[in-house]
């Protein structure tokens, strides 16, 4: 949302009046620095948006107040202390909700999710008393809060369905590196595991898993994924799927209201990254500034992991099968990387100890560019596929 | 002396080629030399070529044998040459003195030949004596023999100074002869009319420097100088005086010309135009100063006796032979093919230029007081080998070459010595193929360490002298040969102190009973004392006793050694070779050398910067001739005939013509699995000189069955198996390996033997297995041990920038980042194959100074100095230049 406000500004700074609602009592905040603030690499302070930029530009902000209802035929909303505000366009920024799983004892005190400042703040004071935490999910952010934890003393084990962590992302290869790396660090893995409960009562004291072990806990962190927050667009009938359906415009099926985000559902996608979120506010900044022509054609999932000095990126499903695969392996310098190529392009890559040329993979999957002159270059990177082309 | 102190170079004679060059060697103290053309050499005044150039690092002692051995056990010496007397004497007790026989060498020195010679002739009864010239000149000898009587070279090299038209047939001078090559560049700079004519079925090196080049169809050089004679006598070119005085044999020599009656009908013969056909003619009907030089392309031939008489007979005709400027002229491919034929030590010759007419055979055995002397000719190389094949012979010394490479049919020569009882080897060399199967291994001196004399092409009897110590127990060959000749009984005859001593009895022979005789007189040497001979400068014969000044040439004053004192025209008729191709050999395969490798590779195969030039056995074709055989450049290729097989790597040459291949003869087991060209090779031979037709056989190529290409680069030499072809070369730091295999053979397999010895480090990999590309590399604390690059295809990446990562102690981050790339990222362009050796220039970097507009090769050697040391490469920076 407040991004959404900031490319409004640089775009059409005269054209509108931009107000934001959010229910947190706190000035905006950049949510995906959370985890650097669990690390302990950055404070609290740090990762506010400065509230006097959009002062200055005349965006009105109000904080810790949730909206309740949208009144499409007036063109207002309502919240919940009572205040209206009136708008010409809505747009929607709701984000989404942490998946919580259906076990006994996910209300216990001492377990959390891993969304907001709230959730960042019980786990800091849980840390502090050093003692054992379950994180529960080993994807992105699952890791990204096992590391956090470690780095604040306490001992974590990660608990994941799947036998390989952050599967949707990494190869079988990267991820085993990657659980090589965090276990040297102290992280204890319980990988193709089920938990089937909570245990309690009081408070939380470890989990229980499908075979029957118990892990002891002092926090437990619930980090199994996210689900889309449409419960205002629903009440308020605009179409919904798993997120609020919208076009290549970012519009929803109510002209006047737009979704951007991880609230937003587009051509049957959701995304829980921020390199797509920022795609999405540019068209939607766009549009809104009056450029009809602007479109979002889908993002490739690419995702950028740092886990304090572990760089892994991914983009395109590494899962999808029939591809011929390029794999380069150094790990005396912790460096793996592996590529798809489909009919002469890339439709994946997994880079891991060295992401530098993340970006660049990632741009040459979107363009769908041929690379098949360059391939045996390809998988070094920029320089020497610019230099291979050249030659 | 303390090893600080400078030391004095020592002049010496290189051990390459024929021309017999003058090197100046400063040992450094650790076992290498610092090397230099002699400029007071008259063979070189001061020029080297590349492989001269490089001799000072081919001194290291890795690969050397250096203690006598019995199956591969050190034993003493004693012992060692007690095993070698008992078992030749028992052979030759039990079978007679023809079932043992010497192989040597033109690497030895005059008196290493002279003694060898002497104990099997003149002591052990046979002569079955053979040696590697027979390879390389014993058509010319042949030819010179029926010609002129005797074995004689009329001119010298001042000759090339001198001469108006030079005529080269079967030689890539540029190559095989660098050092008079660019003599003769070098006169045709200064003297704008002089012209040279190169016949050969090959645009070679040298072709490219002509004015005129005949690609003329394998083996009709008798047609073309019939032709030319036939020419000759029509345009009235007869020198009549000396034809009538001094010659004998016209008639009979025209008559048999017919055939090639004018340059049309030559022209035909030999598959050439007929305009070229005729330009060569009207230039050699024009210039009295013809020079004639030819080499292995025209000896190496069923027919190469005749081939030398068919060009005799075209100086005998217009009486231009022993005057400055013209004559035929033979280059020998060895240091001391000339000294063998001095001291005769081949199996047709007795001793010093006499063979075994009653006369001579009388004259050597009182000389050598020699009762048992052998009184026939004993067997030519291949017939040699062929009877120890087939147990005629039964012991066979071996001294200082690798026959099992070197001769044609060379699974034949293995076979023969795989089957005999007694294989004694005298070598410097510990690993080659012939060493493998002897019994008893005798460490010989190597070039460096052995003292005594050589003769050049052009009869000049250089000094080769030592200016290393001894290594291990090596010992000199006359002394390993005297010292079995005193086991069997012979010491009154083999008591010698030193070379010198073996020289002056040499010379004795030379001058003994001569009285103008014999060409060869050397008998003004015969009393040098052991300083004079330890000073000798390069001296020409012949040299009679009382004489001061060698004679320059011989023949202008038609006096020949024929009974009759005339020299003799031959009648030859044009004969194919004696193996035809047809339609299940179609291919003619000819075999040579490349410029920066000499023989089987035994030394210069160890000099990383000779290996850069032409690294790898190759097979040259023409672009459509590969069409035809389904192979591409780069490709691997099976080369089959009736005799053996052998594999290489496919060069498609615009200059080889249709129907042809080449290979060079270099490569044997000790540097690739499957090269042995030779063994390909039929073992035809010319009926006169018993010469090998090394220069044609009926072959068919086509693919090695290759499915995968790689090449490894790794700090010690690996077992890259027998189930895969592999060749190997030496580089700075590092072997390099051009590995290939079937489907059947896993790359992966292959890539880890190359995996380093205590298997420790870091690898590192890249594959992508949908294209077949797998590269792996180790490294060992940081520093790279071994890398192997393997693709589907024979197009991998350079190997230039990985090759400098093996000098230094370790990689950095980018280099190990960018390893597997096989290249800097930010170098698009690779430096490409080495041109210029003797300064590491690269063919890109030539292109470059092209492109930049540098269009003469006097102002690519001014930026790049490329060229301007030996200048061996110059044929190939003026190819690469804009015309």
């Amino acid at each position: 949302g407040a991004r959404l406000a900031d490319e409004m500004r640089r775009r059409a700074p005269d054209r509108c009046d931009v107000t934001i609602v959010g229910a947190e009592p706190i000035p905006a905040y950049n949510r995906i620095l959370l985890s650097a603030v669990l690390a302990g690499d950055k404070s609290l302070p740090e990762i506010f948006l400065d509230p006097r930029a959009a002062d200055a530009a005349g965006t009105t902000v109000i904080v810790g107040e949730t909206v309740s209802r949208i009144d499409r035929e007036r063109r207002q909303i309502a919240t919940a202390s009572g205040r209206a505000v009136a708008y010409d366009t809505l747009v929607l920024a709701t984000g989404s909700h942490p998946l919580v799983p259906p076990l006994p004892g996910t209300g216990l005190p001492g377990v959390v999710t891993f969304r907001d400042i709230h959730d960042v703040t019980v786990m800091i004071a849980a840390a502090a008393r050093r003692g054992r935490a379950v994180v529960i999910g080993g994807g992105l952010l699952g890791l990204e809060a096992a590391e956090g934890l470690r780095r604040r003393g306490m001992t974590v084990t990660v608990v994941h369905l799947m036998p390989s962590l952050m599967e949707r992302q990494l190869d079988r290869d990267a991820a085993r590196l990657l659980q090589a790396s965090l276990e040297a660090r102290g992280i204890a893995f319980e990988l193709a595991a089920k938990t089937t409960e909570i245990l309690g009562p009081k408070r939380v004291r470890g989990v229980r898993l499908e075979d029957g072990r118990q892990l002891p806990a002092d926090l437990v962190v619930l980090a199994i994924g996210i689900v889309p927050n449409v419960d205002l667009a629903r009440a308020a009938g605009l179409a919904c799927g798993r997120g609020v359906i919208v076009d290549d415009g970012m519009c929803t099926s109510d002209p006047a209201v737009h979704a951007v985000g991880e609230c937003a559902e587009h051509r049957g996608r959701s995304y829980g990254l921020v390199a797509p979120l920022w795609e999405q506010v540019e068209v939607c900044a766009a549009r809104l500034a009056g450029d009809a022509e602007a479109r979002y054609a889908g993002s490739t999932l690419a995702t950028s992991l740092k886990v304090a000095g572990i760089d892994v990126y991914s983009a395109g499903d590494p899962s999808a099968g029939g591809g011929e695969e390029i794999v380069f392996r150094d790990p005396g310098r912790g460096v793996y990387r592996k590529l798809v190529l489909r009919d002469g392009r890339l439709t994946c890559a997994v880079l891991y100890g060295d992401a530098a040329d993340g970006a660049w993979y990632a741009e040459a999957m979107r363009a769908e560019r041929p690379v098949g002159d360059i391939r045996t270059s390809l998988i070094f990177g920029k320089a020497f596929a610019d230099s291979a082309a050249a030659a | 002396m303390t090893a600080t102190e400078p030391v004095a170079a020592v002049r010496t004679a290189c051990p390459y080629c024929g021309v017999g060059c003058g090197v100046l060697a400063s040992a450094d103290g650790k076992g290498g030399a610092a090397v230099a053309g002699d400029p007071e050499h008259p063979a070189n005044r001061g020029r080297l070529c590349s492989k001269g150039a490089a001799l000072g690092e081919t001194l290291a002692l890795d690969g050397r044998l250096l203690h006598p051995e019995i199956g591969g056990a050190a034993v003493s010496w004693d012992t060692a040459l007690t095993a070698v007397a008992d078992g030749f004497a028992r052979t030759i007790a039990a079978h007679g003195p023809d079932s043992v026989a010497f192989y040597v060498s033109g690497q030895l020195l005059t008196e290493d030949y002279y003694v060898a010679n002497k104990l099997i002739k003149g002591f052990l009864g046979t002569a079955n004596i053979d040696t590697n010239s027979r390879l390389c000149m014993a058509s010319s000898v042949a030819g010179h023999k029926r010609a002129f009587g005797t074995d004689t070279v009329p001119g010298n090299y001042d000759d090339i100074d001198a001469a108006d038209l030079v005529v080269l047939v079967g030689s890539n001078l540029a190559w095989c002869h660098p050092v008079l090559f660019q003599r003769l560049v070098a006169a045709r700079r200064q003297r704008a009319g002089l012209k040279i004519v190169v016949i050969d079925p090959r645009r070679t090196a040298t072709a490219e420097e002509a004015d005129l080049h005949l690609a003329l169809r394998p083996g009709t050089d008798v047609a073309l100088f019939n032709g030319l004679l036939a020419h000759l006598a029509r345009a009235g070119c007869r020198d009549k005086g000396f034809v009538e005085q001094h010659t004998v044999g016209e008639d009979a020599a025209l008559a048999a010309s017919g055939a090639s009656s004018n340059a049309a009908a030559t022209a035909a013969l030999c598959g050439l135009d007929e305009l070229s056909v005729h330009r060569f003619f009207d230039w050699v009907r024009r210039t009295e100063r013809t020079l004639t030089v030819y080499s292995q392309g025209v000896n190496q031939s069923s027919a190469g006796t005749d081939k030398v008489n068919a060009i005799i007979n075209c100086h005998l005709f217009t009486g231009r032979i022993g005057r400055p400027g013209m004559g035929p002229f033979s280059v020998t491919g060895q240091p001391n093919a000339m000294g063998g034929r001095e001291v005769g030590a081949l199996a047709n010759q007795l001793a010093a230029h006499m063979d075994f007419g009653p006369d001579d055979i009388d004259r050597v055995r009182r000389f050598w007081q020699a009762p048992a002397i052998a009184t026939r000719p004993g067997l030519k190389a291949v017939d040699l080998f062929r009877a120890v094949e087939d147990g005629r012979i039964k012991a066979v010394w071996i001294m200082a070459t690798n026959p099992a490479v070197s001769l044609p049919d060379a699974d034949q020569v293995r076979r023969a010595l795989a089957a005999c009882p007694l294989v004694v080897v005298s070598d410097c060399v510990r690993d080659t193929d012939t060493a493998a199967l002897a019994h008893i291994r005798l460490p010989a001196l190597g070039w460096g360490e052995k003292d005594g004399t050589v003769t050049n092409s052009e009869r000049c009897i250089s000094r080769q002298r030592a200016f290393l110590p001894p290594p291990g127990e090596a010992r000199a060959d006359w002394w390993i040969v005297g010292a079995v000749a005193r086991r069997f009984g012979f010491a009154h005859a083999f008591s010698y102190r030193s070379p010198a001593d073996i020289f002056r009895e040499h010379a004795s022979l030379s001058a003994f009973e001569n009285d103008g005789r014999r060409d060869f007189d050397v008998g003004a040497l015969a009393g040098l004392s052991d300083d004079a001979y330890d000073t000798l400068a390069p001296t020409q014969w012949p040299l009679p006793a009382g004489a001061t000044e060698p004679k320059r040439r011989f023949f202008a004053d038609g006096r020949f050694y024929t009974s009759d004192g005339r020299a003799k025209f031959m009648a030859v008729a044009p004969r194919p070779p004696l193996h035809a191709v047809d339609a299940g050999y179609p291919l003619a395969f000819n075999t040579g050398r490349v410029r920066d490798q000499w023989h089987t590779m035994t030394r210069t195969g160890k000099v990383p910067r000779l290996m850069l030039h032409a690294g790898e056995p190759v097979i040259d074709m023409h672009p459509a001739d590969a069409a035809t055989s389904g192979l591409r450049h780069n490709d691997l290729a099976r080369m089959d005939s009736r005799w053996g097989s052998a594999v290489a790597r496919v060069r498609i040459v615009a200059g080889q013509r249709q129907g042809e291949v080449f290979a060079p003869m270099h490569w044997s087991d000790q540097f690739a699995r499957d090269a042995r060209v030779n063994a390909v090779v039929n073992p035809a031979v010319d009926p006169v000189s018993g010469q090998p037709e090394l220069k044609h056989t009926p072959v068919r190529v086509g693919p090695a069955g290759t499915a995968w290409y790689a090449f490894a680069l790794t700090r010690h030499r690996m077992a890259a198996g027998n189930d895969c072809y592999w060749s190997v070369a030496p580089g700075t730091g590092h072997w390099r390996y051009e590995i290939a295999g079937t489907s059947t053979l896993s790359v992966g397999d292959v890539i880890e033997r190359f995996r380093p010895p205590d298997g420790a480090g870091d690898r590192i990999e890249f594959q992508d297995a949908a294209a077949g590309v797998y590269r792996t590399a180790w490294l060992v604390q940081g520093r790279i041990e071994a890398c192997v690059f393997a693709a589907a295809t024979p197009d991998l990446p350079s190997q230039h920038w990985l090759a400098g990562l093996f000098t230094a102690d370790a990689v950095t981050a980018d280099e190990r980042a960018a390893l597997l790339a096989g290249r800097a990222p930010s170098v698009p362009l690779e430096s490409g194959p080495i041109v210029c050796v003797c300064f590491g220039v690269s063919r890109n970097a030539i292109l470059e100074a092209a492109r930049a507009g540098t269009h003469t090769c006097e102002k690519i050697g001014a930026t790049l100095k490329a060229g301007t040391n030996c200048g061996s490469c110059l044929p190939e920076i003026r190819a690469l230049l804009p015309a």
